[in-house]
């Protein structure tokens, strides 16, 4: 086997395999932790990949800045291991309706993600082929791409961040009044 | 086997070592320069000048006990100092420190003097840099104690505020250079302007620079910025309660971000090593005495200063620093438009 592949087996073992520990056992800091080994294997899946800059990027923002957030709001709030038993009785999210509904929906996720990946292996090789060689490892190709091609959806997206800001600091001064 | 392999595997092992031994030298350097500071000799016994000191400190701590609080969590307890020193060792190896070199002709081609040859060098020192403040979060909240938690916080919201302005002074030696090679970087300052003034951007940028090193000094937790570890309100901050070589690994990664943070600023903005009067391939002579500079810079600040107040370095990172840094970039963008590149 190549390396790379072994590499990419590794690696994606890792992920997946942190991912799902994230949910799996009850310490919120251990989640947190796990979480940002989840986004370095997939930083160094984007790096197989050729594209470092993305998995710099990868690291920068999700590993380095939001995730050091995270366990920020973890330590200050002092969080301690969740209670099974008293989830269970008091939670909102385990009233039956909420379990039913969110049941559905990670159905209809998982429906649409094998969609997405065959749609990706099967329609479309010709696009992916057409794609300019290089062109995701080249920082100024993608961002002149960025600023010109998807100018609309970038600052589409940057506005959505925004308001999402807005909305929780809203929801969360909510208390004060 | 192929000559440059060996090369390559031998700058790997000189790099590392050579990062341990600047780790000691700083902590002689840092004795040497408080002392004599504050009128005094400083270590003068273990050798010649007390150069041995450093390594007495090591062996002393290698035979004390490992202690760890009956409370801590004893899985993130002993990774936190590792995480801090990996991290800090890391984030060396995209460095150059010289021109390229084929080592007077034993090999076939010249190889660039760093480990790790990426096209995104500076970014990556970004990201690993951003990593090490784990090691020093997850010490504190470990630790369970109260004054190892409030050094973690403090030190994370720190890293957070001050990442920002580190960020912005980089990114605008990026629109000097157009390129995120530290080696293209410093082959953009060779030359003398005028034929006596060298093209280093440290003259193009002079607030990058100063926003680059104030910033820099509140990454590596340095005073007038050392709020993680204040000792007179935290007793030691994140590592109150390590000992021996889990405590000394605080102290390596410590020093080594140091020698990073300086070895970096030279490649951006002092010119890396170029400089008068040296052949090129002694270019590495001058590397390391910019980077001697700075971290003496460093020590001497250290000295000088009595450290902020926690409130006075929220208020200075986000409201001065930021906007500075801000409109520094813009200005550089915009000269570089008006002017060309």
């Amino acid at each position: 086997m190549a390396l790379e592949t072994i590499l990419f087996y590794v690696l994606g073992t890792l992920a997946v395999g942190s991912s799902l520990l994230v949910i799996g056992q009850r310490n919120p800091v251990y989640s947190v932790m796990l979480l940002i080994a989840s986004f370095a294997a997939l930083a160094g899946i984007y790096v197989l990949l050729d594209a470092p800059f993305t998995a710099v990027t990868q690291i920068i923002v999700y590993a380095g800045a939001i995730m050091v957030l995270f366990l920020f709001v973890v330590m200050l709030l002092n969080v301690g291991q969740e209670d099974a038993a008293e989830y269970d009785r008091s939670h909102p999210f385990n009233r039956p309706f909420v379990r039913r509904f969110g049941a559905l929906l990670g159905i209809v996720f998982v429906a649409e993600l094998a969609w997405a990946v065959w749609h990706v292996s099967t329609r479309q090789p010709a696009a992916i082929a057409a794609a300019a060689p290089g062109s995701v490892s080249s920082v100024r190709e993608i961002g002149r791409v960025l600023f010109t091609d998807y100018a609309f959806p970038f600052e589409a997206t940057s506005l959505l961040i925004l308001v999402a800001l807005v909305g929780a600091v809203v929801l969360a001064r909510q208390d004060a009044e | 086997m192929d000559p440059v392999f060996i090369a390559q595997v031998a700058l790997v092992l000189v790099v590392f070592h050579a990062l341990l031994l600047s780790a000691a030298g700083m902590v002689w350097a840092e004795r040497k320069v408080a002392a004599r500071l504050q009128q005094r000799f400083g270590p003068t016994y273990t050798g010649f000048a007390g150069l041995l000191q450093p390594f007495a400190d090591v062996f002393k701590l290698f035979f004390k006990e490992e202690l760890r609080p009956a409370a801590a969590d004893k899985i993130l307890f002993y990774i936190a100092p590792i995480i801090s020193a990996a991290a800090a060792f890391a984030a060396f190896c995209v460095v150059p420190f010289g021109p390229p070199t084929d080592f007077w002709g034993l090999l076939p081609h010249k190889i660039p003097l760093y480990v790790a040859d990426v096209n995104v060098a500076i970014l990556i020192v970004f990201a690993i840099a951003s990593m090490g403040v784990y090691g020093i979060v997850l010490a504190g909240w470990s630790s369970n104690s109260k004054y190892s938690l409030l050094g973690g916080l403090r030190a994370s919201a720190q890293m957070i505020s001050y990442e920002l302005s580190y960020g912005m002074s980089l990114a605008a030696v990026l629109v000097l250079a157009n390129t995120l090679s530290l080696q293209e970087i410093v082959n953009g300052q060779s030359g003398y302007w005028f034929g006596f003034i060298p093209r280093w951007f440290v003259f193009l940028q002079p607030i990058g620079f100063a926003v680059y090193m104030i910033a820099g000094i509140a990454e590596t937790n340095r005073a007038p910025f050392d709020f993680p570890e204040a000792e007179q309100e935290l007793v030691a901050g994140y590592h109150t309660e390590y000992s021996s070589m889990s405590f000394a690994m605080f102290f390596l990664a410590e020093y080594v971000n140091m020698v990073t943070v300086s070895a970096v600023a030279t490649n951006l903005f002092l010119g890396g090593w170029h400089g008068p009067f040296l052949p090129a391939w002694l270019g590495f002579l001058w590397f390391f005495l910019k980077v001697a500079a700075i971290l003496f810079f460093y020590l001497w600040l250290r000295w000088t200063m009595p450290r902020f107040r926690y409130d006075q370095l929220m208020q200075f990172g986000w409201k001065v620093l930021l906007p500075v840094a801000t409109l520094n970039l813009l200005a550089t963008a915009a000269g570089v438009l008006y002017f060309g590149a």
